[in-house]
């Protein structure tokens, strides 16, 4: 592969892989702690599914000769990394092992908005011109239909209840939104990305994506608050809260980057 | 028989004894997790490099699944070097589960996947084959199960989700 093609690739897979590896940490943060005991089976599953997806990314890294996949995840530093702000964001004030005062509706929203901008990305990289990540991308679709019905359906039933779930659910979708700009940014290399044929171009798929949520959100009687671009994750733009995910996620790795847990 | 032959049946019969490590009534070559093998001559012995198809990808089953084949196929006679690789092209799908595979896991409880033409999912229960059955959660203890309930037997069970590439 030449040179700036390569680049370009190794763009797109840390992007891919950092956003599942953090989403999934969100994730996890839920783990006995979810609103009942059946939804903490499936979004501690959707966790290790998503976890999973995020190790096939940085496999195809240290493929590529980047490095070993553990080390990608867990030594590099806040600024070096391209996830989206949206999956660093804390689930809620409070640390997990002490007080912690989690939004679930804010989980509710940000998955699904997440899950079904990471639905339209794997149809459109089932066709990338890097095949390897073609192939991936058509076994994660296979488990990524179960967690986006999940979401929908969580989605759904909260905004169709009470007044008060319903007021939850608007505030957790503009935090939501306002985090939402970076999303589908393959960040400022990204015109490299598009003409290697890695992946089809930024607008084409928020296109998609709004062509998907609109008729969720019409039937529910939801406007979508606007979408903010306040920082952009893909050039390493970040908030605070990654540096302490970060901490957590290598404390254990970062003991000892040799051993063999 | 040639003796590359008998290798081959010898090798096919270790990768039989691979069980899931959870469900021991089914083998890899039953759920279709088996590919290929090639042989190659290796230090008086041979060689064997096995390819496998992973299930759901954060399956944490899959490095026990890896080091049972190399144990397995290590016992076989003449075998001087075993490897594993795990490939994603082809996709594995439920459709590779065999005909044994749907019965080991019917033994263990477990409703095999199966789908309609239309791809509408069928669970039969386990127990008593009643199709009488609600779902309880799409998610359940491992990445590829669903936990169902049936209403004729009264029985909770589980039962593998169907994936396609259709999907």
């Amino acid at each position: 592969m030449e040179t700036p093609n390569k680049q370009a690739l190794v763009d797109l897979l840390l992007q891919l892989a950092d956003d599942d590896f953090l989403y999934s940490y969100r994730g996890s943060e839920w783990l006995g702690l979810a609103p009942h005991i059946e939804e903490d089976v499936a979004s501690s599953s959707i966790a290790q599914d998503s976890m999973g997806h995020a190790a096939m990314y940085y496999q195809l890294l240290e493929e590529l000769g980047l490095g070993s996949a553990d080390m990608l995840a867990h030594t590099r530093l806040s600024h070096e990394r391209k996830n989206t702000v949206l999956v660093e964001r804390v689930n809620g004030p409070g640390y997990y092992m002490e007080t912690p005062e989690y939004d679930w509706a804010y989980a509710v929203a940000r998955n699904y908005c997440y899950t079904l901008a990471k639905k339209i990305r794997i149809d459109a990289l089932k066709k990338s011109s890097h095949a390897p990540l073609a192939s991936v991308a058509v076994k994660i679709n296979m488990e990524l239909y179960y967690h986006l019905m999940h979401w929908q359906t969580w989605f759904t039933q909260l905004y169709s209840s009470t007044e008060t779930a319903r007021d939850k659910m608007d505030a957790a979708l503009a935090l939501v939104m306002a985090d939402f700009g970076d999303v589908f940014s393959y960040g400022k290399n990204g015109a490299a990305i598009e003409e290697a044929r890695l992946i089809e171009g930024e607008n084409i798929l928020l296109d998609r994506w709004y062509a998907a949520i609109t008729p969720v959100l019409v039937g529910l009687g939801v406007t979508l608050p606007e979408i903010g671009h306040e920082r952009n994750g893909r050039d390493g733009e970040h908030t605070p809260d990654l540096n302490d995910a970060l901490a957590t996620l290598g404390e254990v790795y970062l003991l000892d980057t040799t051993a063999v847990w | 028989m040639s003796g590359m032959d008998r290798l081959h049946d010898d090798i096919m019969r270790a990768l039989d004894t691979v069980k899931d490590p959870e469900i021991d009534t089914v083998s890899i070559l039953d759920l279709g997790m088996f590919e290929s093998f090639e042989v190659a001559e290796h230090d008086g012995g041979y060689a064997v490099n096995v390819t496998v198809l992973p299930t759901f990808l954060g399956c944490p089953a899959l490095e026990f699944i890896k080091q049972n084949i190399i144990k397995a196929v290590s016992g076989v006679d003449g075998v001087s070097r075993t490897e594993v690789g795990f490939v994603f092209e082809p996709p594995w799908t439920s459709d590779r589960i065999t005909e044994r595979g749907e019965a080991g896991l019917k033994a263990f409880g477990i409703a095999p996947p199966r789908q309609s033409e239309e791809g509408e999912w069928q669970i039969d229960c386990p127990y008593c084959g009643s199709t009488y059955v609600t779902m309880e959660n799409l998610f359940g203890p491992t990445a590829c199960r669903s936990i169902v309930y049936c209403k004729s037997c009264k029985n909770p069970f589980e039962a593998m989700k169907p994936v396609s590439t259709l999907m």
